[in-house]
Order: C-alpha cells, then structure tokens, then sequence
C-alpha cells in the first residue's frame, strides 16, 4: 500500500464519523420555516463559560425567543468568557452587527466591574439598547440554633457569633450579602475562592460555613429541603423594588423579612447614611436588574421593537410561568419602559456610594482595583 | 437489603424507559455526535453538548435525556484516539493515556493500544454504573464527609504522583512540578483577583494559561516536532503489530488493575470540586507503583493505557452523583448537562434520588449503555484508523498542526491562545530535551489553583474551629478521612522515590556538554526567581502566601540541581540532552526549522487570518517539506480546509482573524 491509500483508508473512517455529524446534527435542526428571519442564526453571546447560571438562563431564553422571532430563527448561545466576563463585554462594545443577528446578554459580574471602575472594563453600558431585563432576589440563611439566637428581627444576638462563608471573592455579587452583615454589626468572615455558590452552600450542610446566601432559585431547589429536615433557617431576603423604586418584601418569600426590616430593628444598623445608600445602589445593580440583554448601539429602532415584542411575546406564553419557575424564580422579566427603568437602576451608582464601596473594599479585604 | 428494595423496583422502571426502540435511537444519535466531537482534540463534551442545547427543549425528556448522555458517555472514549495515535492528548481525561499509548504506536501497536483502551472505558463505564446504582442511595453523607481539608489531602494525593513519575533524576522531577504550579498560579487569583506575573495591560494574561494549551504545547507540540524530524511513519516498523484481538487479551489479564482503577474513577469523581483533572494521573500513578516490572512505563506498556482509560469512563458515572443528589457540577461538562436538565423540566437535587429514583437510574444505566455502543464501535474502527500511524508523518503533520492550533483557539478566541501555544510549545520541546519530567510539569500546573484555594481555605476555617475549641479543630483537620489519605500519600511518595528510577530503565541518556542543560535550568531558575519577587510584592497575604512557598521550594530544588551539576561529570544523566545523541540528533530535520513552519503559520494567521495562512501554510509544506506534487499539494489542502470549515461552521466556531480582517471585511470562514 502507498501512503496515499493508506491515507485515504483513514480519510474514509474520518469522513464516516464527519458525515455522521452532519446527518446527525441536520436530523435535529429540521423543523425550522417560515419568512424574515428566516433562515438566518441570531447569535446569542454571553461573556461567561458554558456552566455558569447565566449559560443557564441565556439556553432558557434561546429557543422561546426562536419561536417568538418573526421567520423563527435559529437561536443559538454563544460563550466568551475571559476576565471576569469583562472580555466579553469590551467585545461586544465593536460590535456593528444591525441585521437583528446579534444579542448580547450580561449579568451582575458584568456590571459591578463596570460600577466599581474596574481597570480592563472597556464597555460602557449607555451606548447599547436594552431589550430585557431578568431579576432575581437572594435569601441569607443560618443553622436553626444561631437563627433562634436572633430576639425577633432584632440581630443583635448574633453579634458575638464568628461566622464563616464560602465568598467568590470580594467584588462579586458577594460583596452585597458582606455589606449587609458587617451593617448588622455581625462577625462575618469570608473564605474566599469558591466557583460557585453551589459550593457556598455545600460549605454550610459540611457544617464548615454557619451563614450563607442563595439566589432564588437555588434557594428554591436545594435550601427548601434543608430547611424542611430542620438544618437551616431563613435569615432575611435582600427584598424585591415596587413600581416606585422602593425596597418591600419579596414576592417569591413573602414570609421571610427583608434585610431592610432586620436593619430597622438592630441598633447597630441604621436604613440610611453612607453605608445604607452604598448597600442599596449595589443591591439594585446586583439583583432586580441582574441580568440583560442588548442589541449593539448601531441598532435600527426597528429591530429593537422587534425584539421588545419578540419578549414580549415570550413573556405572555401561558406556560412561561411554569417554565420560568423552575430556572429564573417568580420575578419580573422587563421588556420596554420597565425594562429601560431596571437598566437605569442597574448600571447607574452614586458616585458616593461607588467611593464608599471602593473605600471599604480595599480596608476590609485589601483588595485594590487598579 | 433495604438498598435492594428501594432499587429494584426503579430500575425495572428505568430499564423500560431506555429499552425503547425511539430512546435507543437518541441514545445512538448522542453517541455519534460525541465520537465525532470527541476526536478532535480540545473539542470534547461541552462542544458537543452546547450543539445539541437548542434542540433539547420540547423534546420528550427521555429522549432528551438519551441524546444528552449518549454523548457525554463517549467523549472520554473516543478523544483516546488523538492521544494514542497522535501522542495529542484529547481532553483532560486522557492525558495520562499518552505517556504509554502512544510509544505503543510509535511500536506499530497502535491497534493493541487502542483496543485495550477502550474495553477497560466500556468495563469501566459498566463498573461505574453497578456502583453507582447503590451507591447514590447512600452517596450523601460519604460526600458531605468531604470537607475541604480532606479535598485538599485528595489533591496533595495527586500531586505526589510526581514522585514516581519524576524521571531518572528524582529533584528534575521536582523542579518541573514546581514550575508547573508556579505557571499554575500566573493570572487573577482566585481568592481575592490580585495578579500574578500578569498586568491589566495585557488582559489575556489576567484569565491565566487555559489547561488546553498546556496540555497541547507541552505533550502535542514537541512529540509532532520529534516525529517530523524524522522522514518516516509513526509506527518505527511501517507496520500495525499485533492487532486488536491482543489488546482485548492485555485488558483480561490485567483484569484487576481495570477494576482498582476504575473504582479509584468513581470515588474521586463522586467528590465535587475537585473535577476530573486528577483521576486519570492517580490512576496512572498507582498503576505503575502497583506494577511489579516497572521498566516499559513510558516506553509503551499496555498496563499504562489499562488504568488510567478504566477510571476515566468510570468518573463520567460518579460525576453524576454530586451533579444529580447536589445540584453542583462535578466537571465542566456536567454542568451543561445540568442546564440541559433544567430545559427538560427535571430540577436536580436531593429529591431527584427520593422522589425521581428511576429517572436517576435512566441517566446511570443510559450512560452504561451508552459506553457499551460507543466503546463498541470504537473497538470495530480502532484497526483501521490505527492505519494513520503507518503514514508517512511529514503527511499527517500539517493537519495536525492544523488540529491544535484550531483546539487552543477555542479556549478563548483570541490570536493570543496561539502565540501562547507556541511559548509552552517551546518550554515543553525544551523540558522534553533535557529530560525534565512533561507529567511532572503538568501534574503541577493542572493542581495548582486547587492546592492553592484548598490550602488557603482549609487554614482559615480551621483557625477559626481552633478559636471556638482546640480539640474541634484538631478533629477538623484530623478526621478518619484525612488520616486515611495522608497515609496513601506517604505510601505513594515513598514507593515513588524508591521505585522511580526504575521506571526509565538502567539505559543511560546521550549527553552532551554541560553548558545546553545548564543554561536552560538558569533560565528556569531565573523565571522562578522573578515570580517570587512579583508575588511578594502583592499586599493581601492569603493572595501571594501560595506562590512564595511554592515558588521557594522550587528555588531550593533548582539551587541543588545547580551544585549536582558542578560536581558530576559531563557523562550523568542530570545532563541529559536528547540533542546530542540518539534518535534526535541523527534526524535528518533540525529542531528549529521543523519549528519555524509551525510559527510560519502562527505568524502568518497574525496578518491574514487563520483560513488563509492556512491554506498557504498546507500548500507550501507539502510541496516543499513534503515533496509532493502541486496537484496533490491542493488536493490535500482543499481536503484539510473543507474538514476544518466544516468542522467550525456545524458547530458555531470561528477562526482567528488577523491584521487584514481589522481593514477589511470578509465573509466567513475568512473573517
């Protein structure tokens, strides 16, 4: 045999399994059709890895949004992570794609590097169109005997108690769930450098971590049980905003207090001030508008309506409700006005609120942003 | 038997939800899918899963469920192809599986080697699966006895591999090891972002080096440079020896060793947080400390190929454990899974064993099968695609370098993944010719952030159980569990020192002058150096305390290794230069040209792309390196370029573009 047969007896076994991908993977594309958009793939790009929670929620959207999109689209997510999704982002930002091909989702890890000025951020919110906003809510929780050390909403009880959890790091979303307890007057300390929160929450059923924090859904799955067998206790949620931009109980826990009322019944804490203001601006980036999707600054106002009534029409599905349930939590998905409002609170900060934050990250945690 | 009672009845249930002729069908499907991603090297389960996401919404779950796991099961099969046949290691599962599999190729015993791989990851799947049946019921307080002084005893377990996997001259071993932890630690830190031998300036530094291009530069790159320099095939006879028949009888007689491994797969898959990057080297690691002929480790023993595949078909089973009854990924592939789960409307966590038990039992048993038909096929094709190995290399070299430039691109896509795969290429041809150990280096850089977190964590939770009571932190950090690993790890290091000298044989390595060798461990030396110099300038201490320590052992190793080279004389193996004597120096290529085509094409994706360069690197190489004729030069290169567009195209890849993609616009492939 010369070498070329030989090559070509293991081209063929690689064309087998080439062809294989192609018929296999035609065989569950079919079924698309229709006028527009038709035939054309929406790229889907979230600046994060394929396993995070905002993969989870992007795949969510994917194919409602397909089905919703005039001449129904292939949507497909598309992954860019790198630097702490900051990479993604300063992509984005040159992007020029205006045909309706291209959304981009971000979440709170996106915008805090952005609010605190964080070095590599090369993006800048305002010059995209907002066309979705997701958001969620987070309920702190403790082992059944330290909850009962609490005397009603009142925290002081807690305060002699050394606390330990399992933190992503400082400047992530954590730092809104660190700011809360430290306004509490408690003990908490950080174990830095988990990948997940799901590995926060393992920390606390070892029994390592006496104090932790989950988003809603996460909350929902895995805490509820615990909380039924008697090995934890609810704490307080970080609240949910009303129509009028204040802080009320969140609707998916209404029997839970908010941080807002354990703050008012501890004296050690004060609803107002430089440090309640920091923890409300963070708050409001972090959770009722945590994530979003937009389309590039070069988007016709055409092509934003569409989406907006693409959202819209995902939204009013009948079975959105229980789809949703399970991955994003009971809370507003906002498209158009409401949506535009939730970006406002979501990537705007006071600039003393921003200095504050900086200010106390670097004194509690010694972590710079330069 | 209470345990039989609550499984039998959800496995007859489960077993009549995959035995349908429609699920069997998506199972299938999921399969080839993941054999099709899975040769290609970087590729690997989440591509593949990623490809299908889509589609799985509104599927009916089995199905769904079906496709998703047929194709997770097989990529830990079939990227075993790249790393026996080509010496690539296809994903983080099957690194170990080079170092023996593919001097087994380089024997012409490629079928043997691929054979006997994959019936020790079917038994392994099958074994996995047994397991787990029982033993997710009772999973849950196993798993939550691991806490984090316990995972990062697993982790100094892995790391003590480098003893016996140091080489002939032990502290190279630990040198090696130590600069890989020390590249390891380069980029943000994972517990409060300072930066370590990086700067906000260059932000590709900050992520730290992706896995995938160390993985490819330091085994891939120098083992295709080797091979290129030598005008002939893979396979040193031109032939395929035994076929794979023989690797089916190796697998049997070593039938234990497949069973130790793979329970060592599904134990230290079942832990999350700790993935899958340290099975296959304790696998291998007690393969060969449990070997009594030690002497054809790395030079392509089958035993070496049996071990490490027996576990990492089994991890894929136990990873599921922590995945379904947790809710938390144990690997990044899981973990998409898990988002494919959630779109099927199953919400894993603990009621997903109480209340979905045959559920739980479709995902364990589909995988099983799953193994069985990809293993299967795999096993039926192995004789033939082994036939590459008999190719002339200066052939298959091209596509090759083709394969892995497009496989680190994909860890972050940018231009910066290929002049990076070209630094570690460098570094790993350098560590290959002066014989510092490549396993070692890795072993150091793939455990490195979990050393580090682990460590960092374990020392402060446990000062503040010493604060609460003396004697809770004692029985923190000293619980059955930790006492149990750390006697394993004093086992393992001292077999390991005592026995891995015999690993290489008596055989002397070529030397040459002392200067080459010398110059390289300053240079090594010099690295190190800096990186301790810049990690304590770093102010938080829990941030820089890892890198010091680490990096000052290193010194010590590298400071002995300096005095040994004073005092021996030139003929001693701590100045061992594959240059200077042996296959190496009589090849009829010289090492930095058969390099340079490889920059050629990096160099020239910088300007015009990578499909363009491409195509004029194929072109040009193998008419002029190759000698062949123009027609077939094209020939080749339309056939190279279609495959790859394809490959990209199907699933939603791009290509670096260059400096010309900034002025002007083109349409895809060429952006």
């Amino acid at each position: 045999m010369t070498d070329f047969t030989k090559l070509r007896h293991s081209a063929q076994a690689l064309l087998a399994t080439t062809v294989a991908l192609a018929f296999s993977t035609a065989a569950i594309a079919g079924g698309h059709g229709g006028v527009d958009l038709s035939g054309k793939t929406v790229e889907f790009v979230i600046p994060f890895s394929e396993s995070g929670g905002s993969a989870r929620w992007a795949n969510f959207y994917a194919p409602l949004l397909s089905e919703a999109l005039p001449g129904n689209p292939t949507v497909v997510v598309r992954y860019r992570p790198g630097a702490g999704s900051t990479a993604g982002a300063n992509w984005f930002q040159e992007q020029t794609t205006d045909d309706g091909t291209l959304i981009f989702g971000t979440s709170g890890s996106t915008q805090f590097p952005y609010l605190l000025g964080d070095p590599r951020v090369r993006y800048e919110y305002n010059d995209w169109n907002v066309v979705l906003a997701s958001g969620t809510g987070g309920v702190a929780y403790l082992p059944p005997d330290l909850a009962s050390m609490m005397d009603g909403l009142d925290a002081t009880g807690l305060q002699g108690t050394d606390f330990l959890w399992g933190s992503q790091g400082a400047t992530r979303l954590d730092l809104v769930a660190n700011l809360a307890w430290e306004m509490l007057g408690m003990n908490v300390e950080p174990v830095f450098g988990i990948e997940g929160r799901g590995d926060g929450r393992l920390m606390f059923e070892r029994g390592e971590a006496n104090i932790d924090y989950q988003t809603s859904s996460a909350y929902l799955r895995s805490v509820m049980p615990m909380i039924e067998g008697g090995l934890a206790a609810p704490m307080m949620t970080w609240g949910a905003l009303d129509g009028a931009g204040n802080i009320v109980r969140d609707p998916t826990f209404p029997d839970i207090p908010t941080f807002a009322e354990v703050c008012e019944a501890t004296p050690a804490c004060a609803t107002e001030g430089a440090s309640w203001d920091a923890w409300v601006a963070f708050f409001i980036a972090g959770f009722p508008a945590q994530k979003m999707v937009f389309l590039p600054g070069t988007a016709s106002a055409d092509l934003i309506e569409t989406y907006a009534k693409a959202f819209d029409d995902v939204i009013a599905r009948p079975d959105f409700d229980e789809l949703a349930a399970a991955t994003l939590g009971v809370y507003p998905q906002m498209t158009r006005d409401a949506g535009a409002a939730a970006f406002k609170l979501g990537t705007q900060v006071p600039e003393d609120a921003r200095a504050f934050v900086v200010n106390w990250l670097e004194e509690s945690y010694g972590v710079t942003l330069k | 038997m209470d345990l039989l009672a609550t499984a039998a009845p959800a496995l007859g249930e489960a077993f009549s939800l995959i035995l349908q002729p429609q699920q069997i069908m998506f199972l299938m499907l999921g399969v080839l899918l993941g054999l099709s991603v899975g040769v290609f090297p970087g590729l690997g389960g989440i591509a593949g899963l990623s490809l299908v996401l889509p589609f799985i919404f509104g599927m009916d779950p089995v199905s769904g469920l079906a496709l998703m796991v047929g194709l997770i099961a097989v990529v830990p099969t079939s990227d075993t192809f790249a790393s026996v046949l080509l010496g690539i290691p296809g994903s983080t599962a099957s690194q170990a599986t080079v170092l023996d599999g593919f001097p087994l190729a380089k024997k012409g015993e490629a079928a043997r080697a691929l054979s006997a791989a994959f019936i020790s990851s079917l038994f392994g799947g099958i074994l996995g699966a047994i397991v787990l049946t029982f033993f997710i019921l009772i999973a849950r307080p196993l798993i939550l006895a691991f806490g984090t002084p316990e995972m990062l005893m697993i982790t100094l377990l892995g790391l003590s591999m480098v003893a016996i996997l140091a080489g002939r001259v032990p502290l190279k071993g630990v040198a090696a090891a130590g600069l890989g932890l020390m590249v390891g630690t380069i980029g943000e830190s994972d517990a409060s972002g300072s930066l370590r031998m990086a700067s906000y300036s260059i932000p590709y530094l900050t992520d730290g080096i992706k896995l995938v291009i160390v993985g490819l530069g330091i085994f891939a790159v120098p083992e295709i440079v080797s091979l290129l320099r030598q005008d002939r095939s893979i396979s040193r006879t031109g032939g395929l020896g035994s076929g794979w028949i023989q690797g089916i009888r190796d697998w049997w007689a070593n039938i234990w060793l497949s069973v130790r491994s793979a329970f060592i797969g599904v134990l230290v898959g079942v832990i999350p947080g700790l993935g899958g990057s340290v099975v296959d080297w304790i696998a291998y690691g007690f393969t060969v400390q449990s070997a009594k002929d030690k002497s054809q480790f790395g030079k392509g023993d089958i035993r070496g190929v049996i071990g490490p595949e027996s576990s990492n078909n089994a991890k894929e089973g136990g990873g599921l454990v922590p995945t379904l009854i947790f809710g938390i990924p144990g690997s990044g592939s899981m973990a998409v899974f898990l988002g494919g789960l959630a779109l099927l409307g199953y919400d894993p966590g603990p009621h997903m064993v109480r209340h979905n038990l045959d559920i739980t039992y479709t995902i364990v048993w589909s995988l099983a099968l799953a193994n069985i038909f990809g293993a299967g096929l795999c096993i039926l094709l192995s004789g033939q695609i082994a036939k590459i190995t008999t190719i002339r290399f200066t052939l298959v070299a091209p596509f090759l370098f083709m394969l892995i430039a497009f496989a680190a691109f994909q860890s972050s896509q940018s231009l910066a993944d290929l002049a990076m795969l070209l630094m570690i290429g460098c570094l790993g041809i350098l560590l290959r010719r002066f014989e510092w150990s490549r396993p070692a280096f890795l072993i150091g850089f793939v455990l490195s952030s979990q050393a580090e977190s682990f460590a960092n964590q374990a020392v402060q939770i446990s000062r503040i159980q010493f604060r609460r009571d003396f004697w809770q932190g004692m029985e923190y950090i000293f619980s059955p569990v930790t006492i149990g690993i750390l006697i394993l790890l004093v086992i393992s290091v001292v077999i390991g020192l005592r026995q891995g000298k015999q690993i290489l044989g008596d055989s002397n390595p070529p030397t040459g002058s002392k200067r080459a060798p010398l110059i390289f461990l300053l240079a090594v030396t010099a690295y190190v150096a800096i990186a301790v110099y810049d990690a304590s300038t770093i102010n938080v201490l829990r941030d820089k305390i890892f890198p010091v320590t680490v990096g000052i052992v290193t010194l010590i190793a590298c400071a002995a290794l300096v005095v040994s080279m004073m005092r021996q004389p030139e003929t001693s193996p701590v100045f061992a230069d594959l240059e200077s004597g042996g296959e190496d120096a009589e090849a009829p290529h010289g090492l930095w040209t058969t390099l340079g085509w490889f920059a050629f094409l990096l160099g020239l994706s910088a300007l015009v792309g990578f499909v363009l360069a491409l195509t004029v690197f194929l072109v040009s190489f193998l008419r002029i390196r190759a000698g062949v004729s123009w027609t077939r030069a094209v020939i080749l290169t339309v056939i190279g370029i279609a495959v790859l567009v394809f490959l990209g195209g199907t699933l939603g890849r791009d290509f670096p573009p260059g400096l010309l993609q900034d002025f002007v616009k083109l349409p895809w492939p060429l952006t």
